[in-house]
């Protein structure tokens, strides 16, 4: 590169084709591998993967898949992950998986084929609008008109999908652009022109935060995603913060690990399917601190009841999340990780007090509902006795805590999910990859690839529902091929629970189209695919099954049959509040009372 | 319009400073549609740097607290130089310009019609553009109630047709978005 101030002699004559400049691009940001799937407007870039080996490409059995396992890797690595696909039905497959990343605001650098700029608009085979389908399922996208701007957006859409809040970012590459021959610039090192997020909170804005904590006699420090995404020190300052304070702290679906479930301060996750503890401190506290959480629906329930007595601080680096949903005295922009240690110098240099004997109170409170055992459940022990979803999973934590590896959990979607989420307890941040805020089936296998990829002596189990499993299944040939030894645990209540559970709280117990009929066998389906199968359909095979699932090196699918009426609690119903919750079967009778208002929510 | 409470509606005219790109303006729009926000009225122009930077006036209307959300969120747009809130940052102009035509043919007693439209447009400085003995197109620049007014003193007079441009703004005095 020159500056304006030193023009080169000579123009520089590009040398190399778009497709190879675009993977010197890739090489430039780090990129060591990239999910895909071929097709006629990529060739030139399959072909420019020949004949290298810096860039390892794994290939998927479906484009959805290839994202999903761009966001397991790079929720996992806090990398941006990267995926290529073909134009137009390579492109379209792939919008599911931009929507899920862009919810649960994961970095991904999505390379789209097209046909050549001449065709573009005139229906051409395999043609698609894919700027304009993805618009709103990204956080920015690019189509390369000019040869020249080439590796610029590249560069410039590592940047857009890494920083700020992250996100998917789709770049359009028409053929022609990837055969001619292009220029290359490597990554700017000026600020980008306009894309510059705010990552220093405010100290004036932090002081007064530290004021309005020291303040409280009943606090709650609630966590989101923000604080996995601002990377791992933000989680460490968030422990040291918590502990400093001595304030108790839950965190969101999206945002375990961030604070390690084993610590007594630790009140376990909130929301919907939270914690009895959780939801009631949220309730009932009288200073509120959000760090890097949305005050998401499925969070707050209905918004008028929600933490009604609390002054409310909201720390963000996305200012649009802010004063969205939930109107807060005191809003912060920032990373969650700065602002977090910005809290801990700012604590230390407020010489006010904290109201030891209020909050001394408080924790009494919080152990009395603590002491109602919100997740408790009775499991019979009898052979043949039927299994416990949760028990299930309850046992797969203790069976992994002798596990020398490093374990990772990825999940589908439903039932399985939340008690995935309640029963398996994370001490880190990056090992839980769940799809939260677009709430994909189809998630979690693909999930688990791009993990495993990015930490091959991993242990990496997707926790699975029968139902959910099957929307990616063909993803097991991708493990087969790379010898990616997964484990896919399912929680098989031949219901598609979660559907099932609603029907029966809501609409009459009328079970329409939620049975699971017609499932394959998962042992031979396993099997089929040269992975191991293993099966438990009652308590005595349980322990059997999970300790070999863990022995063995290689993929496998452990079918394991549980209680197909077993619901999942405690339950906020929809439209209720946090203080309105359901503990068990036993006080269900509460959600007849669910109104039509709280019916239309989902 | 109303902007003392929190939940109060208020009409809000927005200007956005863009990379002129290709898109820049169904992604505005694609967010207003998206997110169920109002559009009133949208204007598009190129203004700074050879036509690399286009300028957005939005006016908009809602609570409080969906204008505030509306401004970050387009302010968090990759192409969005800059969002400013002229109604909320301090006095601001807003203009519109449009062309409005009547038919009022000399014939069939219409003379009358022709002769009090002119005296309005002349009291409204409205401009004749173009005139035959059946119709004349006048040209006005103003607020938008002006020209709603403009509008509604025509309607009986042979009104057939109207073209706005819809609102651009900006701030009075020194402050620049
Ligand atoms: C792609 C997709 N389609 C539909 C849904 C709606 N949905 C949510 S949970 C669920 C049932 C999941 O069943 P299963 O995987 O067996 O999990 P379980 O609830 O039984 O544990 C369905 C259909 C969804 N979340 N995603
Ligand atoms: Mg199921």
């Amino acid at each position: 590169m020159t500056d304006a101030a030193h023009p080169p002699a000579h123009p520089v004559i590009p040398t190399a084709s778009g497709a190879e400049i675009l993977l010197r691009a890739l090489k430039d940001q780090g990129v060591d591998v990239i999910f895909g799937y071929p097709g006629g407007s990529v060739l030139p870039i399959y072909d420019a993967l020949f004949n290298q080996n810096a860039i390892r490409h794994i290939l998927v059995r479906h484009e959805q898949a290839a994202v999903h396992a761009a966001e397991g890797y790079a929720r996992s690595t806090g990398r941006v992950g990267v995926v290529l696909v073909t134009s137009g039905p390579g492109a379209t497959n792939a919008v599911t998986g931009l929507a899920d990343a862009l919810l649960d605001s994961i970095p991904i650098v999505c390379l789209t084929g097209q046909v050549p700029t001449h065709l573009i608009g005139n229906d051409a085979f395999q043609e698609a609008d894919t700027t304009g389908i993805t618009r709103p399922a990204t956080k920015h996208n690019y189509l390369v008109k000019r040869s020249g701007d080439l590796a610029r957006i590249i560069h410039e859409a590592f940047y857009v999908a890494r920083s700020g809040r992250p996100g998917p970012v789709v770049i359009d590459l028409p053929k022609d652009i990837l055969i001619g021959k292009a220029p290359y610039t490597p990554p700017a090192e000026t600020p980008h022109r306009s894309y510059r997020p705010r990552t220093e909170p405010d100290t004036a804005l932090i002081a007064r935060a530290v004021a309005m904590l020291k303040s409280a006699r009943r606090p709650m420090i609630y966590t989101g995603g923000g604080v996995i995404n601002a990377g791992p020190a933000a989680s460490a300052a968030l422990a040291r913060f918590v502990h400093k304070t001595g304030f108790p702290c839950t965190n969101t679906l999206m945002g375990l690990g961030a604070f390690p479930a084993s610590d007594p301060q630790f009140l376990g996750m909130l929301g919907m399917h939270g914690t009895y503890e959780a939801n009631l401190a949220m309730h009932g506290c009288d200073v509120l601190l959000n760090v890097g959480a949305r005050f998401d629906d499925r969070v707050t329930g209905r918004l008028n009841a929600f933490s009604p007595d609390s002054r409310k601080i909201h720390i963000d680096i996305d200012p649009s999340s802010i004063n969205k949903n939930v109107p807060v005295e005191l809003p912060i922009v920032g990373d969650a990780g700065r602002a977090l240690e910005a809290l801990l110098a700012a604590w230390d240099a407020d010489p006010t007090p904290v109201d030891r004997p209020a909050i001394a109170t408080w924790w009494r409170q919080i152990d009395t509902w603590r002491g109602n055992n919100c997740l408790r459940f009775t499991q019979p022990h009898e052979p043949g006795s039927i299994i416990k979803p949760q028990y299930a999973i309850q046992r797969l934590y203790e069976l992994t805590r002798a596990v020398k590896q490093d374990i990772f959990i990825t999940t589908e979607v439903g039932q399985h999910q939340m008690w995935a989420a309640q029963y398996f307890k994370f001490e880190q941040p990056n090992h839980w990859m769940t799809s939260g805020g677009l709430g994909t089936m189809g998630y979690g296998l693909p999930a688990a690839m791009g993990v495993q990829i990015a930490h091959p002596d991993a242990l990496v189990i997707d926790i699975a529902g029968e139902a959910s499993i099957l929307m990616n299944i063909q993803e097991m040939g991708t493990l087969s091929q790379y010898r990616l030894p997964v484990k896919v645990f399912i929680l098989n209540n031949e219901y598609m629970g979660m559907v099932r559970q609603w029907q029966e709280l809501l609409h009459g117990s009328r079970y329409s189209e939620s049975y699971s009929a017609a499932l394959p066998d998962f042992v031979k389906l396993a099997d089929a695919y040269g992975a191991v199968g293993l099966r438990a359909k009652s308590v005595d095979e349980l322990d059997g099954v999970i300790r070999e699932m863990l022995a063995c090196d290689r993929t496998v699918i452990a079918d394991i049959a549980v209680d197909p009426k077993e619901n999942c609690y405690p339950m906020i119903p929809s439209g209720a509040a946090h203080n309105e919750m359901i503990l068990g079967s036993e006080s269900a009778g509460g959600v007849a009372g669910v109104t039509d208002e709280g019916k239309v929510l989902v | 319009m109303a902007q003392d409470s929190n939940n109060g509606y208020r009409t809000a005219t927005i200007a956005v400073l863009v990379d002129n790109e290709p898109g820049i303006l169904a992604r505005v729009v694609g967010l207003f549609s998206g997110r169920g926000y109002n559009i009133d009225s949208l204007t598009v122009a190129a203004v700074e740097d050879n036509g690399q930077r286009s300028r957005i006036n939005i006016v908009t209307s809602g609570t409080e607290m969906v204008i505030e959300q509306i401004k970050a969120q387009l302010d968090r747009l990759v192409p969005v130089h800059r969002v400013s809130d002229l109604s909320k940052d301090g006095p601001h102009l807003a203009r519109e310009m449009m062309m409005i035509k009547i038919i009022c043919p000399h014939q069939d007693g219409g003379g009358g019609n022709r002769a009090e439209a002119l005296r309005l447009a002349d009291a409204f400085r409205a401009r004749v553009v173009d005139a035959s003995t059946e119709s004349f197109v006048f040209e006005m620049t103003g607020a938008t109630d002006k020209l709603d007014a403009f509008v509604e003193l025509m309607r009986p007079l042979g009104l057939a047709e109207v073209s706005r441009t819809g609102v651009a703004a900006i701030a009075r005095g020194t402050r620049v978005i």
